[in-house]
């Protein structure tokens, strides 16, 4: 055959591809085994989220938030809550604080295990993911026994949380942290040194520091690049500049690097939830859970049998719902995937005006031409593994 | 924080006087107003500026306001890892006006800029590849513009006879409601039915 003829070759890669992590539709351009050009196709599983928030009170916007990164829910809501707090100027009770805390670790924790474990499917492991997610499990159920929901929770309301933490499940809490690292160990044992898993993450899907913040990279994929950069320690929310954990960093910034710095978070998220749990069962035991202010936070059922009041304020916040003050605000939080933020315009009425949300995925996926170009074929699912994408964030 | 900020505001406009519209601190946050021509030379100043530094791309996204003339605002988040601060910069466009891409000061820009286009139809000049990205392939209309409903015009489904995805108007069970709770002794705008009597 003369040289002429050798053309490039297109694939389509997904989107019913299991390596896709949800439908992704890559089109990628080869060159024998050598990609050379990616051209992700997204939007398959676009709901229309930010023109729904637009058609709804604030308080009926909060269950889309679950249903975007439907990983780790909680830390969705957070940002949101996060948002409307600071039009509102609402200050939340240290018992409040605690249990968001918690329970945003607990979302790091999922989301981190799920991502491990799925990497590992991706270039051929089988047994992680499973043993992975028997501790997911486990920490679903802490979902489920908080707020009554496995996944989507809308348990993080502005002004605090839905409701209080019974002390039992706070002590399952407190058991389960002792016994996780042990479970991480195990699966640390059979990944981090292995060879296979070593030959196919170290130095593929190398970025350095500077292309990483240009293509608006946060989180764990800056982190990997070598930026000691955490929104919990740099602008902290809530009661995270009280609590004690440290950031790793990454010094290659490949994608055996992201996989190390994963495993380290989950076992400092592990460190968090149990100075949490310390806290909640002994200084924070008793106290308020949310807001005091009656004109955002709904009275408890037990109140409104007693207080006129109380009835009122029920239903005005369940029919019309709370009025913001006209204003715009951008508000972050280091979900596990990086900087999940909300840009939020409220025009002084009970709805928001436009709510963009900023999802990391988005940004980290828009990146996959840069990365792979030049990578073989097999290193693709690699790398799309270690960018950390779920489809209900990046196509909202 | 609000300190850096107001040193951080006082600085730009100090700096590049003719770039800036107006710069504002509001919940402690700075806004930087600018038009379409300035927009470039201002976002490679707060990059490449020593004493702003602001390297992290964050978001563009569009907001409508139907009423205005010009009817869309264009809004950038800049983080500076260094200063630990962040930046909004706002440029007021209309329709027909296109915006220059940011695609060559952050190449993130990219993709943001395709979800500005496929979601309010704001248009960028420069841009590499300025398609459609979250809708599906062949819509028509940009969703999240105010005029746009939320229902939205075509409905889809597999149509067994002809072995594949057709697509149909929508057409709705029940008349899409959108309920107004604002109370009527504050905020509504129009006068309840009977009520007119009352001054009578």
């Amino acid at each position: 055959m003369t040289e002429h003829n050798v053309r490039n070759f297109n694939i389509n890669f997904g989107p019913q591809h299991p390596a896709a992590h949800g439908v992704l539709r890559l089109v990628l351009e080869l060159d024998g085994e050598i990609v050379e050009r990616v051209d992700p196709h997204i939007g398959l599983l676009h709901r229309g989220t930010e023109k729904l928030i637009e058609t709804k009170t604030y308080l009926q916007a909060i269950p889309y938030f679950d249903r975007l990164d439907y990983v780790a829910p909680m830390n969705q809501e957070h940002a949101f809550a996060l948002a409307i707090e600071k039009l509102i100027g609402l200050e939340i009770p240290i018992r409040g604080q605690l249990i968001r805390v918690l329970y945003s670790e607990i979302g790091r924790i999922l989301s981190h295990l799920l991502n491990v474990t799925t990497q590992a499917m991706d270039v051929g492991a089988l047994t992680p993911p499973l043993w992975g997610f028997e501790e997911r499990e486990k920490l679903m159920v802490f979902y489920e026994r908080a707020s009554g929901a496995r996944m989507h929770a809308a348990y993080f309301r502005p002004g605090g949380v839905h409701q209080d933490l019974p002390p039992e499940l706070v002590e399952d809490i407190g058991k389960w942290c002792d016994e996780f690292p042990s479970k991480l160990d195990d699966i640390d044992d059979l990944l981090t040194g292995n060879r296979i898993f070593k030959q196919r993450n170290v130095d593929i899907g190398v970025v350095t520091l500077e292309d990483a913040w240009a293509w608006g990279f946060s989180g764990v994929m800056v982190r990997g690049s070598g930026a000691a950069w955490d929104l919990r320690r740099a602008q902290p929310y809530e009661c995270y500049s009280e609590l004690d954990f440290d950031i790793p960093i990454g010094k290659n910034g490949d994608c055996y690097d992201r996989y190390l710095i994963r495993m380290i978070e989950m076992r400092e998220s592990c460190k968090i939830m149990k100075q949490c749990v310390d806290r909640l069962l002994g200084d924070a035991k008793t106290g308020p859970f949310s807001s005091p202010d009656g004109k955002v936070v709904p009275p408890k059922r037990g109140e409104m049998k007693r207080s006129m009041e109380a009835l009122i304020h029920h239903f005005k916040l369940y029919t019309e719902g709370y009025h913001v003050p006209a204003g715009e605000v951008y508000a972050a939080v280091e979900a596990p995937k990086g900087e999940f933020g909300v840009f939020l315009v409220a025009d002084g009425t009970n709805k928001p005006y436009r709510c963009k949300i900023r999802a990391p995925g988005y940004a980290h996926l828009q990146a996959m031409d840069f990365i792979c170009r030049g990578h073989q074929l097999a290193d693709v699912s690699a790398v799309l593994g270690s960018l950390d994408i779920v489809f209900g964030e990046v196509d909202r | 924080m609000s300190e850096a900020l107001n040193e951080l505001s006082t600085y730009i406009r100090e700096a590049r006087a003719s770039l800036v519209e107006d710069a504002t601190i509001a919940y402690g946050e700075l806004t930087l107003t600018t038009t379409a021509q300035s927009l470039l030379p201002l976002l490679t100043f707060l990059r490449d500026d020593v004493q702003c530094g602001f390297v992290s791309f964050i978001d563009i996204c569009g907001v409508d306001y139907p009423a205005r003339e010009k009817r869309f605002d264009v809004i950038y988040h800049l983080l500076s890892p260094r200063q630990n601060l962040r930046v909004r910069v706002k440029v007021v466009t209309a329709e027909d006006e296109p915006v220059p891409s940011a695609c060559s000061v952050y190449p993130g820009a990219d993709w943001f800029e395709r979800e500005a286009w496929d979601m309010y139809g704001i248009l960028f000049t420069g841009h590499p590849d300025l398609r459609r990205i979250l809708t599906d392939y062949g819509f028509e209309g940009h969703p999240l513009r105010k005029d746009f409903p939320t229902t939205g015009f075509v409905e889809v489904r597999y149509d067994d006879n002809a072995k594949r995805v057709v697509y149909e108007p929508v057409e709705l069970r029940q008349e899409f409601r959108s309920f107004d709770f604002l109370s009527p002794w504050e905020g509504t705008d129009y006068v309840l039915p009977g009520d007119e009597k009352a001054k009578v």
